[in-house]
Order: structure tokens, then sequence, then C-alpha cells
């Protein structure tokens, strides 16, 4: 017996909330980006499990949004990090607090 | 009971690497830890009888995503490597303060909610078989979608990733000397 | 009569188009300016002469014409003329005096260059006199009487740049003026009693019985009865006009103009309008026995032609002796109008009329022929020089003297003194007539040995020898010689036609009468007086060849005070400047202190209070509106630089923004609806 659902969803939202802390507080992009993946693993236990402790499992709608989450989530990473290099290029650093120039 | 004492043992080891990955200072470290945190992830999936998703969580995630993590911090370590031990920057407390909101803010439904109150979860399985025919039935436009994004990502991150005509200045583009990967001269490091 | 007087308006209304017409014309227009002037005055003695033919005739003594001019409310003003003998005689008169003087004047003025304004002032002058003579109107009569001060004015100060003339001018206007208040005071009140501007108007005219009957019954402030009050107020106006003693000072000075304007207006006409004035007020004055105002008339004449005879005897302007001979003869019109009635008063004006304006053509003939002159004293020997001059002067000095029986002026000075005689107020102003009669043959004496007998004087540097004056100017001086001496022959006590025809009456031929008893001894008495007049001026002037230079004149030589005192006309003059010029030189001065200071500062207060009210404005613009605009401009300035400190660029910040405002929202959510 696994445990109960309420437990799945206090550590996907831990999780989430250790994601979000990193991205919100870390001053390096990537670390950012690691945040972010963080998550939205997070989010994709969530659905999982829902899922298997839902009304309906053999429907597979949580298993189905999770995989397209994976991917999207993929491209997502290879996007952002392709993004954090060429900045790198730009500008000689990653640090947040320098990648001001949307300032008002 | 050992299915608990499992999944509490996953959790622990899954937190654990995932706030390692959140503190650590070198930026190495935190993408191992990261990937390691995928790995816990995947393994509670495979516990909650998602095995198709755990697989793939570990195919994608640790496989891919941890890896070309790992390969841009590599890539861009100019000036993270030598400042020393630098103290958190003071947003860090501002960023764990609305953290723990938000915390607060998902874990009071969950807690307070009583139609989460347990019942024993039925029999749930998801065949492969069964995820390939809803791909195609009835999920066949998302996948077509997710396929273009997926082309569409590719090529954007080549795209901007990629490494720009040379300029007059030198100061365009610029790649630490360290890694210059010329396409003409894989053999000169330089 | 009738069918005539309907036309009458004509008479005046000619020569006022034409001064009109020759306003108009160019100053080089000078033919067809003279051409107008001339040819509209003589329409104008044409149709005078047919409105006296049919005054001579049949019908009734006075004709009358009303035309309605506009309506005032409930009244209507009424314009109106009349023909009546009074009038016929006056027209003729004017008229046949202005046409000679115009002809004249084509020759005196022939080298003015201002000789086109010259005659278009003289027509308008000629149509204002004739306006008076028809007047049947009283408002038709004040306007006349205030056109022909105006044209005196303009004539007067012709020659406008000669600041002396330009000064007469204001005088003579200034004072009749003071005159015509008196007129317009009593003209009003007149009208106010009556309740008709008209004089005549079948039954209810103010000069007719009714009303005459109404005012003389009413008494106004000391007694006095209206019609006397209105008659002395009119008569204040005849005094300005007519030049008697308060009001004289403007005559003399007045001959600052061309000779011909003396002539017609200081001698014929202008001056006769006041003694006209007062023939036609007759009535109103003897109305209901008061004879108060005749009575003042009378004294006032009187006085006035001692008084001013006195002053010529010392004058050495030829033209100014002849001026106070005007005045001097005016006072005897007065005086015949007070004591005799409106025949005799008429009758000198028109003698005078004829042998006055001899006079001052030919003076203004022997200035033409002395090349400007004016000073009798360095005049002389002019009888060789200018016999025609000569002549037709003598004659006119004789008929003024009143040189018995064969001079116009002795007939019509006689019937004077004869009423005078038996006036029955007081018999001085019979002496007063005779003491002046004295005086006008002394002085006249004077002045004639001075400018015509003697050798011809040469003052050093003096300009070329006189010469005799064109045929253009000795022809009326001779047509008027003649009628200064046949014009007494209509009115002598054997065949009074000039009295009766005035007065109108049938006339009877009486030779005896002019041996009957006051009337001899009469004529005695003026031929004595003019003989020895006569002969002491001789002697005392005529023999002044022998003088070279006439340093002094003899009679300033034996009284020299007295000489003094007529040579300054009784300091007249300058007692009116000390007195009234000055009063009224301190009222403007007070006007004028009252303007520069009172009202500019009133107005100047009003401005600086605007400028203060407008600086305090602008301070308010200033510091109010102007800093409240920057203060609300600043403090958008401020706003939006706190609000851009919100967006600093840093993504992270942003999300924490967000999952913080998330989770509040949750929460609140959570709690709301939990």
């Amino acid at each position: 017996m696994s445990a109960p659902l309420t437990h799945y969803l206090i550590l996907s939202a831990l999780l989430f909330c250790i994601g979000f802390a990193g991205a919100v507080g870390r001053r390096s992009a990537i670390l950012v980006l690691i945040g972010i993946e963080l998550m939205l693993n997070a989010a994709n236990l969530n659905f999982i499990a829902f899922w298997r402790y839902g009304p309906h499992p053999e429907a597979l709608t949580g298993v189905m949004f999770v995989l397209f989450s994976i991917a999207i989530a993929a491209a997502e990473a290879a996007v952002g990090l392709a993004l954090v290099i060429a900045t790198y290029r730009q500008r000689r650093t990653t640090r947040m607090d320098q990648l001001d120039t949307l300032k008002g | 009971m050992r299915n608990e004492i499992a999944f509490y043992l996953v959790a622990a080891f899954t937190v654990a690497f995932a706030i390692a990955a959140m503190t650590l200072r070198d930026l190495v470290h935190c993408a191992l830890c990261a990937a390691g945190a995928f790995a816990g992830l995947a393994m509670l999936y495979l516990q909650l009888d998602a095995e198709f998703v755990g697989f793939a969580q570990l195919l994608v995630y640790v496989g891919a995503i941890a890896v070309l993590i790992l390969f841009a911090v590599l890539l861009t370590r100019g000036d993270e490597v030598r400042p020393g031990r630098a103290a958190p920057a003071r947003s860090w407390w501002m960023g764990a303060g609305a953290a723990a909101l938000v915390l607060a803010a998902i874990a009071a439904p969950i807690l307070l909610s009583p139609s989460l109150e347990g019942g024993a979860p039925g029999a749930a399985s998801a065949p492969v078989r069964r995820i390939g025919e809803e791909l195609m039935t009835r999920y066949v436009l998302p996948l077509e979608l997710v396929g273009v994004l997926l082309t569409g990502a590719l090529l954007g991150a080549v795209v901007i990733a990629m490494r720009e005509e040379p300029r007059t200045e030198d100061k365009a583009g610029g790649i630490p000397p360290r890694f210059t990967p010329t396409p003409g001269n894989p053999a000169n490091p330089r | 009569m009738q069918h005539v007087v309907q036309y009458l308006w004509l008479i005046p209304a000619v020569p006022l188009v034409m001064a009109g017409i020759g306003a108009l014309l160019k100053r080089e227009r000078r033919r067809a300016a003279a051409g107008l002037a001339i040819g509209g005055m003589a329409v104008a003695w044409v149709l005078s002469c047919v409105a006296f033919v049919a005054s001579l005739g049949p019908d009734s003594f006075r004709a009358t014409c009303t035309v309605k001019w506009f309506d005032l409310g409930d009244a209507s003003v009424p314009l109106g003329w009349m023909l009546d003998p009074l009038t016929a005689i006056m027209l003729m008169m004017v008229t046949f005096l202005a046409l000679l003087i115009f002809i004249y004047s084509l020759g005196y003025m022939a080298e003015d260059e201002n000789f086109t304004r010259f005659f278009c002032f003289m027509s308008l002058f000629g149509a204002a006199m004739l306006g008076i003579v028809i007047a049947n109107s009283l408002l038709l009569l004040f306007i006349s009487w205030e056109l022909v001060g105006l044209s005196s004015y303009l004539l007067i100060g012709f020659w406008y740049e000669k600041p002396q003339a330009a000064a007469a001018a204001k005088k003579a206007f200034i004072t009749t003026r003071i005159g015509d208040m008196g007129l317009l005071l009593g003209m009003l009140w007149l009208y106010s009693k009556s309740g008709t501007l008209l004089f005549y108007d079948n039954g209810h005219g103010c000069l007719e019985a009714a009303s005459l009957a109404r005012l003389a019954a009413a008494a106004t402030l000391g007694g006095m009865a209206v019609s006397t009050a209105i008659s002395l107020l009119i008569f204040a106006g005849a005094v300005g006009k007519s030049g008697q003693l308060p009001l004289h000072v403007w005559l003399p000075d007045a001959m600052e103009g061309p000779t011909p304007v003396s002539a017609l207006i200081h001698a014929a006409t202008m001056v006769a309008a006041g003694v006209f004035l007062v023939a036609r007020m007759y009535p109103l004055m003897s109305a209901g026995g008061h004879l108060a105002a005749l009575e003042v008339v009378t004294w006032v004449g009187a006085i006035t032609a001692v008084f001013a005879a006195a002053i010529a005897v010392a004058q050495n302007d030829i033209k100014r002796i002849i001026a106070y001979s005007t005045i001097s003869q005016l006072g005897y019109m007065m005086m015949g109008l007070g004591v005799g009635g409106v025949a005799v008063g008429m009758f000198h004006l028109i003698t005078h009329a004829f042998f006055k304006s001899l006079l001052f053509l030919g003076a203004g003939s022997v200035i033409h022929g002395c090349h400007g002159e004016q000073d009798i004293r360095k005049m002389g020997g002019l009888k060789k020089l200018m016999p025609w001059t000569f002549a037709t002067y003598a004659a006119g000095m004789m008929a003024l003297c009143g040189v018995p029986l064969f001079f116009s002026g002795f007939w019509s000075k006689d019937e004077i003194l004869r009423a005078a005689w038996i006036w029955p107020s007081s018999p001085v102003p019979f002496c007063l007539g005779a003491a002046g009669a004295f005086l006008t043959a002394f002085y006249m004496m004077r002045q004639v040995s001075w400018v015509f007998f003697g050798k011809p004087a040469q003052a050093a540097g003096a300009r070329a020898p006189a010469h005799e004056s064109p045929g253009v100017m000795t022809i009326p001086l001779a047509v008027l010689a003649v009628f200064a001496v046949l014009a007494g022959f209509l009115g002598t006590p054997a065949w009074p036609w000039f009295q009766s025809y005035l007065n109108g009456e049938k006339v009877r031929f009486e030779p005896a009468a002019l041996l009957a008893s006051p009337q001899l001894n009469l004529m005695l008495l003026s031929a004595v007086v003019v003989g020895v007049a006569f002969l002491a001026g001789w002697k005392i002037y005529g023999n002044v060849a022998a003088q070279s230079l006439r340093a002094m004149d003899p009679l300033q030589k034996a009284l020299p005070a007295f000489y003094r005192l007529l040579e300054n006309k009784f300091f007249i003059d300058e007692f009116y400047g000390a007195t009234v010029v000055r009063l009224n030189t301190a009222f403007a001065a007070l006007a004028d202190w009252l303007d520069r200071v009172l009202w500019t500062g009133a107005v100047q207060a009003v401005t600086r209070l605007t400028v203060a009210l407008a600086r305090f404005d602008s301070a308010i613009d200033e510091l109010g509106v102007n800093a409240g605009f920057d203060a609300s401009c600043d403090g958008l300035r401020g706003a939006g630089r706190g609000l851009s400190w919100l967006q600093n660029g840093r993504v992270q910040r942003y999300m924490r923004i967000a999952g913080v405002a998330f989770s509040v929202l949750a929460l609140a959510l959570i709690w709301g609806c939990g």
C-alpha cells in the first residue's frame, strides 16, 4: 500500500516551494532554470498522484498530461539554456542582478 | 506499511537532493543534485504505478535535461568560480519568505480539504499499449503539436546559441578563451 | 401780395445756394466765384423789387406765409416769412447795397489770393441778413441772426494770418454772443408766454393784439410788465449786434476786415439788424402803454451817440473814425426808435446805410490808392490825386454831418431831433443829440481836411504817389453818392412818403409843414450847429498844410489829458480786460486745474488701480497657478520615479512578487470561502 494521497501532495508542494525558493533566490540564471524544472516536476508529481488516487484512472488523463509536460519541459529547458548561453556570450555574466536592462 | 516506508525514504531522498540542488555553491554540484532529484521523482512515479512516465522521466530529465544543464553550467563558467565565498544575497531571504508563503498557500487546502481524506486507491494501470492508443486517438492533436513544438524548440535553441559572425571589434561574441569551439578547427582548443 | 409772399423765401435762398456752390469752388476759379455771388445777389435784388412793388399796391398791409418745418411731439415748429412795408424797404436796401458792394469788391479784392472764399462768405452773409429781414418766425429770425454773426466772424477774420484780425474776429463774436444770450432768453420767454413762434398769424401771433395784451398785463420781478422784461432782453441782443454802449468794443476792432466787409456789414446791414430788430419788436416794446423799454432804448442810444462821437475826434485810423461814427449813428437810430417810433428810426437807418457805406467804400478807395496806408496823418492832398473819390466822399461826409436841405442825413437826423424835442420824458436826449451832431461834423471835418486837403504827405521811405482807383470801384461810389443825396427827399416833412409808407397811411404833400414852428426852428438850429462845427474843424485842422509832419494833434496840445482819454476810447477795453476777461481767465485756469489735477488724477488713480490689480493677478498667476502647476508636475515626476523603482528589470523579483500575490489570493479565497 502506498502512502495516502495527501502525503504525495504535501511532497509535491514541498518540492514546488523548494524549486520556487531557488528560482527566486539564487543569483545564477542556470539555477533559476533548475528551479523552474523542479517546479514543473512537482506539478507532474501532483498530476500522477491525482491520477492514481482519482475516480477514473482508466482514462489515463494524468499520465497523458504528464507525458506532454515532460516533453514541453524538455523543449523549454533546451531553449532556456540556449538563451543563457547567448546571454553569457553578450554580457559575460549569468548573474540575474546584472541582467536588468528591462529596468523602467 | 512497506510501501509507506519506501515512500518516505524516496521522498526524503528527493527532497534532500532538491534542497541541495538549490543551495549548493558550485553549479556543477547543483546540476548533479538536480539530476538526483529527478531520479527520485522517477522512483515516485514508479511507486504510483505510472511506469511509462517514470521511465520517460529518467530518460528525458535525467538523461537529457540534467546533462543539458550540466553542459550549460560548464559553458558559462567564466565568472562563477573566482569569487570567494559570497554571502547569500539579501534577496535570498525574501525568496525564502515568499516560498514559505506559497507553501502555506498550497498546503492549506491540502490539509484542510475534507474530500482528500483517503479511501484506498483502486488498482490502476497504465499499460504502454493503452498510452499508445490514447496518443493516436484522443491525444493525436496534442501529439502533433508537441512535435511541432519540439522541432521549433530545437531549431530555436540552435539559432539562439549559435555563434554570431565575428565583427570588426571583438566585443561581440567572445566565449572565454578556454572554450572556443571554432567549427573549422577542432584540433585547436583555443 | 399774397401770391408774391409765397415766393419770398427765394430771396435769401438764392444767395445761400450760391454760397454753397461757391464753397466748393477751387481757389483759382475767381470769375466763377464772383459771378455766382453777384448773380445771386442780382436775382435777389430783382425779386426784392418785385416784392417792393407788390407792397406798394392797394392790398393788405401785411402778408405772411407759413411753412411747417417739423413736428416736435404735439407741437409743430413753423418757419414763416412775411411781407410788409418794413420788410420791403429793408429788402430793397440790403440787396441793392450788397450788389453794389459786391461789384466794388471785384476791384478792391482783385489782388487778394482768397478771392473765391471772400465771395462765398459775402453771399452767405447776404443770405443770412435777408433771412432776418423776412422772418416772421422767432426761429427763422434767430437762425439767421446767428448766421449773420458767423459770417461777420468769418469776414472780419478773413485775413486770419494776421493775429489782430483773428483776435478781432473772436472779440466780435464773443461780444455779440453776450447780447445774443439776452436775445435768446427773451425769445424763449416770449415763446413760452405766447405759445407761438410766429409774429403775425391771423391774430394768433406773438406780436398781435391778443398776445400783447396778455403780456402787458402780466407782471414779473420788480413790478415790471412781462412785455417790458422781454423787450429789454431782446434789446440786449440789439445792443450787442448794433454796438451800443456796453457792447460796442468789437466794432472798431472789426475794421481789421477788408473794407467792403466794413461797408456792407459794419455800416449798412448787420449793425442795422439790431435797429431792425427793435423796429420789428416795436409793438412788444410799446405794448399796453408800458414805455419803460423804449425809455431804456432811448437813453442807451443817446449816450452811445455822444460817447462814440467824442472818441472819434481823437482817432487817427481812417476806418476807425468811420467805425466810431457808425456806433454814434446807430445810437441816433436807437434814440429815434425810442422817441419817435419805427418810421423815425428806420428813416435814419436807410439814409445812413447809403452814406455810411459810401464813406467806407471811399475810405477803401483811399487806402487802395495810397497802397495800404490807413493813418490819416500820413495822407493829404488827395483832392487832386483822387478826384472821383474826393467828390463822392465829400457828398457822403456832408450827408453824415447833416448839411441842410440837400443831403439825406439832414432830413433823417432832423426827424430824430424833432421827436426828441417833443419827447415827454426828458429833454436830455435832445441835448445829447445836438452835441453829437456838433461832434460828428467836427471830426468829419478833421478827417476830410487831413486826408484830402493840404499837400501830399511824403513820409520818409514813402510808397509811390497815390492814384485814383479803377472804375469798378468809383462807379459804385458815384451811385451811392446819388442815393446819399436823393434818399433824403423821401422823408421830408413836406412830403413824408417814407413815414406814411411804413405806417400804412396815405401820404400827403404839405409844403407848409416845412415852415411850421418846431420844424423850422430845429432846421435852423441844425444848420447853425453844423456850420459852427465845420468852422471850428477847419480852423483847427484845415491849415495844417503849414505843419510839416503833424507831430501832435492840436487838440492834444491843448487838452492833453482829455485827448488821451478820448484816444484810448475811455479805456473801456482795458477795463473789460481787467474785469471780465480776467475773471474768465481765472475761471478757465480753475477749470484747467480741475482737469489737469482732479479729473486726470482720478483717471490716473483708476489706471494705477488697474495696473495694481493686473500685477496682483500676475502675482497670483506666478505664485499660485504656476507654482501649483509646477508642483503638480514635480509630483507627477516623483510619482513616476517612484513607480519606476518598482520595475528594476530583475525578473526574479517579479516572480517573487507574483508568487506572493498568488499565495495571498489563494489564502484569502480559502479563508473567505472556507
